[in-house]
């Protein structure tokens, strides 16, 4: 017995070694670009889950088809912690959504991210992509993030039915949408309808709120020199816009079920209350794609242009409007990722979601026409007309910035008098923060 | 499951007890070598030391590991002595941490005792002992991810969707914000918890009950004690190893409590411990340094538990 082990041990070992081998060998295969078969997996991380998810995989459809490879997608909403720990792990996902540019450079400076010179086709980049979007997408120089879908920020969205039935107008300006909000409310509804609930995010819809008022009030200006963490959190041009925010997000009257129904609210129930008969508020301030919400929370009732409808907040000192946009970064240089990042810049793969609904293509090779519907065209066009387009400022920070912004968010709501403070304290965030 | 992967799989079942006999070989073979009156004191140490390493690896390393970390900068590139450690003790937010962590660990481990005691208790006096058990044992048997989700339904501030604020509303109450409003958010968090923990120690002081000789009970009850005395004077001494066992992993528990408050209120509203603060500082802030500084200052906490444990077990051994 004792001689039959002999023999057993070495050779368990030796299969031990040739585990850990096998474990290592993922050398990319030959055919390294071009089209045709490619065959093998991409491992995907993305924050697109339930209908989202289902559009973004009829994007890529498509692609794997053609390439035959396989497609490994994980969803997370907790992005952040998800992609530092795989990262810090050694085993980072092939592509992956990134949670915003600011995240992007810290990826980036860590040399965590593949550059895109050699993967992307630069000119066509440039011809189809507006020079922002370029910028917005790479890191002390480097090209590493490419935009799929865009959406544009503060859009109010209302029921034009429910408008028709109580005698309500679009406004025309600023001050029209303020008599507009005391009109409603002096009716006896509560005219926003505010959803800041999402989990580990929580409170990130109030930041759009803020971002769309200091854009407006103060100019881009002061806004990149907000986000850039030049301008103090207790400055006068920050105070005003959290105060504008508050001034209606923290008031029962003006909010459907008070701020508390509004922290505890999901981001996406926020403007249920718009659908409800008799309504229970009449505006829900959004980005575009909350209409994929809409169509899902109400499949009998929400119907574009007849029971949900928008118009952009109006400026009030400055015009513009903020956009926000979903990018892409390679971690592992594969084939399989070269190819889908190549596949993602295109028109053809960009189109596909545009088609779906709730998606905006930053690419100018995406006609007008593709869009669905009168909203998401006018949605469309509002980003491409606009005089000033600024980034989505709390995308933008340093990760800590934009965590405290959230968090400070729901304080703001929940305490309003306590502003003092909740600045200070985002002003010594500021000051650790930055300066990488 | 590729191929490759069912390999693996092959390999590591049969690769692993092979290893282990391979090494068991190797140590006698080494064994030849010393002196035979000396073999029976060496061969214990060699048959320890692969659990040493895996012990040094997976544990000791981290520690020290993470206690390095705890004096250096937010991406651990360069020391900065206790400067983690003073930020957080003048962090506002990291007192309320603390005083919710001690809350969690007094409010959650004393329900969760005597709640275990008084339904084992009673139970053990039912024909329908198991059913009952049973039934509080049900919630341990829910991940806290599912638990936290079905919770915030429970609390879900329009009375449509929550159990709760429905309940209250009954009692002509207005809907309440359970969740957002310290310290009253910490509280129903424990409460979740409760839901999923009385269940363990149900069980595990039920057993201690039935160890409980009978013909002791009957005597005191011959001897005239009334029902309470026999459960202060008898049954509850008798219990208070197994209730130390329960309290000290409760307390644990307490401590390390992470996804009910991180899937309910994701640590906003004041309802961080040292877990979520933990996480909050490496993931969400991505300091590397603070956050190692709170997992050092968890460690600290549970220090004292485990060396509570550890001397119970001593006792238990020399009793023996």
């Amino acid at each position: 017995m004792t001689r039959t082990f002999k023999y057993i041990a070495p050779l368990a070992v030796l299969m031990l070694v040739l585990a850990a081998c096998d474990a290592g060998d993922e050398s990319p295969g030959p055919g390294a670009s071009g089209d045709g078969e490619l065959g093998g997996e991409i491992s995907i991380i993305a924050v697109y889950a339930d209908a989202e998810q289902e559009a973004f995989m009829s994007m890529i459809e498509p692609w794997a088809e053609e390439h035959g490879v396989q497609i490994n997608y994980e969803s997370t909403r907790d992005i952040n912690a998800v992609l530092t720990t795989r990262l810090a792990g050694g085993n980072p996902p092939d592509i992956a959504g990134l949670p915003g540019p600011g995240q992007m450079a810290e990826f980036a400076r860590n040399d965590q991210l593949v550059a895109l010179d050699d993967v992307i086709d630069l000119d066509t980049y440039r011809e189809n992509y507006s020079d922002a979007w370029i910028e917005l997408g790479s890191a002390d120089g480097e090209f590493v993030g490419i935009f799929t879908k865009n959406s544009v920020k503060g859009g109010i969205w209302y029921n034009p039915a429910a408008f028709e039935d109580a005698g309500y107008e679009v406004p025309e300006d600023f001050a029209g949408l303020e008599a507009l909000v005391e009109q409603i409310a002096e009716d006896g509804t509560p005219p926003w309808g505010i959803g800041l609930e999402n989990a580990a995010a929580s409170g990130w819809p109030g930041t759009d709120w803020i971002e769309d008022f200091m854009l407006r009030q103060s100019g881009p200006d002061a806004y990149n020199q907000w986000w850039q963490g030049e301008l103090a959190w207790t400055s006068d041009e920050v105070r005003s816009a959290f105060e504008a925010f508050g001034a209606w997000a923290a008031d029962e009257t003006y909010v459907a079920g008070g701020p508390n129904s509004a922290l505890n609210t999901a981001f996406g129930n926020g403007g249920d209350c718009l659908f409800e008969d008799p309504p229970e508020c009449y505006l829900h301030h959004q980005a575009s794609f909350i209409t994929s919400f809409f169509e899902d929370n109400f499949p009998d009732v929400a119907e574009s242009g007849v029971t949900y409808d928008f118009f952009m907040m109006p400026g009030i000192e400055y015009d513009g409007v903020v956009a926000g946009g979903d990018l892409f970064g390679m971690f592992n240089d594969t084939p399989q990722a070269r190819s889908l990042m190549q596949y993602l810049v295109t028109p053809e793969a960009q189109q596909i979601w545009v088609e779906i609904g709730g998606a905006l293509s930053p690419n100018k090779g995406v006609s007008l026409d593709a869009y669905p519907d009168e909203i998401s065209r006018r949605s469309a066009e509002a980003l491409i007309n606009a005089e000033t387009v600024v980034f989505d400022a709390s995308d933008l920070m340093p990760t800590e910035m934009n965590a405290a912004f959230w968090s400070a968010v729901l304080d703001y709501v929940q305490n309003p008098d306590n502003l003092d403070s909740i600045l200070e304290n985002l002003d010594a965030v500021q000051e650790d923060s930055y300066g990488g | 499951m590729d191929f490759g992967t069912v390999l693996m799989a092959i390999i590591v079942v049969i690769g692993v007890p092979a290893a282990t006999v391979g090494y068991a070989l190797l140590t006698e073979r080494l064994l030849k070598l010393v002196r035979p009156q000396r073999r029976a004191a060496v061969r214990p140490w060699l048959w320890l030391l692969p659990g040493f390493a895996f012990l040094g690896l997976y544990l000791i390393y981290p520690t020290i590991n993470t206690l390095i970390l705890s004096f250096q900068n937010s991406n651990s590139t360069e020391f900065v002595g206790v400067e983690n450690y003073a930020t957080l003790l003048n962090q506002g937010g990291f007192w309320q941490t603390m005083l919710n962590t001690g809350l969690w660990i007094v409010f959650f481990a004393a329900v969760v005792v005597l709640l275990g005691i008084l339904i084992a208790v009673l139970a053990d006096r039912v024909r329908y002992e198991t059913a009952v058990k049973a039934l509080v044992f049900l919630p341990l048997a829910i991940s806290f991810v599912a638990a936290g989700v079905i919770w915030n339904f429970m609390y879900d501030f329009d009375p449509d969707r929550g159990t709760v604020n429905a309940i209250v509303g009954i009692a002509g109450v207005e809907p309440q914000s359970w969740l957002t409003e310290w310290p009253r958010n910490t509280f129903m968090l424990i409460i979740v918890g409760i839901w999923m923990w009385v269940g363990f120690a149900t069980v595990i002081l039920s057993a201690g009950l039935k160890g409980i000789s009978t013909e002791l009970l009957e005597a005191a009850r011959m001897d005239g004690a009334n029902e309470l005395q026999v459960f202060f004077r008898i049954i509850l001494p008798l219990l208070a190893p197994t209730i130390a066992v329960v309290a000290t992993t409760i307390v644990i528990t307490a401590l390390k409590t992470f996804d009910i408050i991180y899937v309910m209120t994701g640590g906003n509203f004041g309802t961080n411990n040292l877990a979520t603060l933990f996480y909050a500082e490496r993931f969400r802030a991505f300091d590397a340094g603070t956050a190692a500084a709170v997992a050092i200052i968890l460690l600290l906490a549970i220090i004292p538990v485990m060396l509570f444990n550890i001397r119970r077990f001593q006792a238990q051994e020399a009793i023996r």
